[in-house]
């Protein structure tokens, strides 16, 4: 619990659960007759709505990017580092909207929700989502607040699919797009780490093939073990290497299977969090969403022909270390963009803390990202000064 | 502005697609886009250089053109522009070559090793030349490949690379006119517009 809630911070924030009745027509061929998103939006929207910035979410975000829901809340949301008053997403000047994704664990429609068609939790029957309807649904989003165009959308990681993917779905309604710690699409290693998570939670004897609410079960030991997988992946060596090193708990070796090493209690600690956290079958359709991301499936060409229809301005951002999505897979990005003519800039961060570190205020990155934001700023003002004349 | 910077934008003709490699702070590309309706990016890979540029509105990124510009297609841009650093590089032909592939021209300016001061410096001292405008030792210089216009001029004709315009400045970027007389003794700075 904070003490005392920091002038920078955008302090006790509401979510708001906003329903949709139009049906929406999912890439996987089913349609969501209706669904509803769980939202938080911080700062205020301008007369001419033209202020507004996307937050979208990673693998396991979800609506609460930042503040606090209550005073006893131990932890602010999970992008605090980088939005409030006078942080790089200025709360006093942009209205800033961060959501659950469809399918997400956390309010929004998904696995653990109830299907308005049978009365019990959706479970495995919650359709296959991509990232296409995903920006589907947050145009639609969009449309609620009556935002036409929105000042930037930003993500990191599976969250920078997702602008990426806005670029090229909605060109007329961004004008800035930052993919942070993203990749183009995901490699054969990408999926594998995947479907390993995935098997680990679907063997779990307790999954019930995704039908554990009904036996009041959760496969928890699955999801653990696909956190802590996961979790490797986010951190590099380097960084575990100076965070743990080869520390034992207790001082000694026990010659015993009990966890002795730092590295071991705290992926163990880190992975039971968030098996009492987290949804089974949502973590089974995010990484599927993950695996299918691919913006030049459909169309069949390369990634620059693609976004040649992109009209925003691009800031990509990776970081040294990290080796989920490699600094070489921000390049693609920015090659795909340099060969279509965009607006495109580019920075890699020195950093040890591997994927991990797009969540963390490092100061170059910082630095970057608050020379980015005036740029944003300046566009917006000058949206703002041409709407006024 | 750097005054040869400000002779470089009269050889860029308005709307053109620049690249400017070791773009420093993006005064350059700032001024021509702002100016000559310029589009394109800098190349940069000093971190307080790169926030500067994002922070003007240039387009920047961040990449080593040591490691080479293969991912950049044939004829990309119009001009690509390299200031003040093609002494720096470990192989400066094949930094030209690569220039010359992805532009239509290129214009590159150097500090001449044949002017008088370090031509004296060297002969009269026996030491390599040290002054307030080269002002490294050998030993921790990033300059490692000197050249006098001379040699860059015999670059261009074993390349096949033929030389548009070029002008001499001294140390101030200013143009005298009897540098004209013996550029190779008394230019300080070669601006050469180059082509294939």
């Amino acid at each position: 619990m904070p003490a005392v809630i920091p002038e920078d911070s955008v302090g006790i924030v509401q979510p708001q659960k906003i329903e949709f009745n139009k049906p929406l027509q999912l890439s996987c061929g089913r349609v969501l007759e209706s669904y509803h998103l769980m939202v938080e939006t911080y700062g205020e929207l301008n007369a001419d709505a033209s202020n507004a910035i996307l937050i979208c979410h990673a693998l396991s975000g979800n609506h609460h990017v930042a503040g606090y829901h209550s005073l006893d809340d131990k932890k602010p949301g999970w992008w605090d580092s980088a939005i409030g008053p006078g942080k790089a997403i200025d709360t006093t000047k942009f209205f800033v909207i961060g959501l659950n994704n469809l399918g997400g664990c956390h309010g929004s429609s998904g696995p653990n929700q109830l299907n308005p068609e049978t009365g019990k939790p959706y479970g495995p029957d919650f359709p296959i989502i991509t990232v296409d309807d995903w920006v589907e649904s947050q145009a639609r989003l969009a449309d609620h607040f009556g935002i036409e165009q929105f000042a930037a959308v930003i993500g990191g990681s599976l969250g920078g699919m997702q602008a990426l993917q806005w670029s090229i779905n909605y060109p007329d309604r961004l004008r800035h797009c930052m993919v942070i710690a993203a990749a183009p699409k995901l490699s054969a290693q990408n999926i594998a780490f995947n479907e390993v998570a995935r098997q680990a939670i679907s063997k779990d004897p307790q999954f019930h093939d995704g039908h554990y609410y009904a036996q009041n079960e959760v496969p928890k030991v699955g999801l653990m073990l696909a956190r802590m997988l996961g979790h490797i992946t986010y951190l590099s060596d380097d960084g575990m290497r100076s965070k743990f090193g080869r520390e034992l708990r207790s001082g000694q070796i026990s010659y015993d299977f009990t966890p002795q090493f730092e590295v071991e209690s705290y992926l163990r600690y880190q992975g039971e969090r968030f098996s009492t956290e987290f949804d089974a079958n949502t973590y089974l359709l995010m990484t599927k969403a993950l695996d299918y991301f691919d913006p030049t499936a459909l169309e069949g060409k390369p990634l620059s022909e693609v976004l040649a229809k992109a009209k925003a301005k691009f800031m990509v951002i990776s970081f040294t270390t990290d080796w989920r999505f490699s600094p070489e897979r921000s390049r693609e990005i920015v090659d795909a963009l340099v060969d279509a003519d965009k607006q495109v800039s580019y920075a890699e961060i020195e950093a040890a803390q591997g994927h991990d570190a797009f969540l963390i205020p490092i100061p170059r990155y910082l630095d970057v990202f608050n020379a980015y934001m005036q740029r944003i700023e300046a566009d917006t003002d000058s949206m703002t000064s041409k709407g006024a004349f | 502005m750097r005054a040869d910077l400000d002779l470089i934008k009269e050889w860029v003709e308005p709307g053109k697609r620049v690249l400017d490699l070791c773009c420093g702070d993006g005064e350059l590309l700032h001024y021509l886009h702002k100016e000559k309706q310029a589009s394109g990016y800098g190349l940069e890979i000093g971190p307080e250089n790169i926030t500067e540029c994002i922070a003007k509105g240039v387009n920047v990124i961040e990449k080593d053109i040591e490691e080479g510009l293969a991912s950049i297609k044939d004829n990309t841009f119009d001009t690509v522009i390299m200031t003040q650093a093609i002494q720096i590089m470990m192989r400066p032909d094949e930094i030209i070559d690569e220039m010359l592939r992805i532009g239509k021209e290129c214009i590159v300016t150097f500090p001449n090793f044949g002017h008088w001061r370090a031509r004296g410096y060297l002969a009269f001292r026996g030491q390599m030349p040290v002054s307030k405008f080269l002002p490294y030792t050998w030993y921790n210089t990033p300059n490692t490949h000197f050249c006098t216009f001379k040699d860059f001029e015999r670059l261009c004709v074993e390349r096949n690379i033929y030389i548009m315009d070029r002008t001499v400045v001294d140390n101030e970027h200013q143009h005298r006119w009897w540098i004209h007389l013996w550029p190779n003794m008394l230019g300080e700075i070669a601006i050469y517009r180059i082509t294939k």
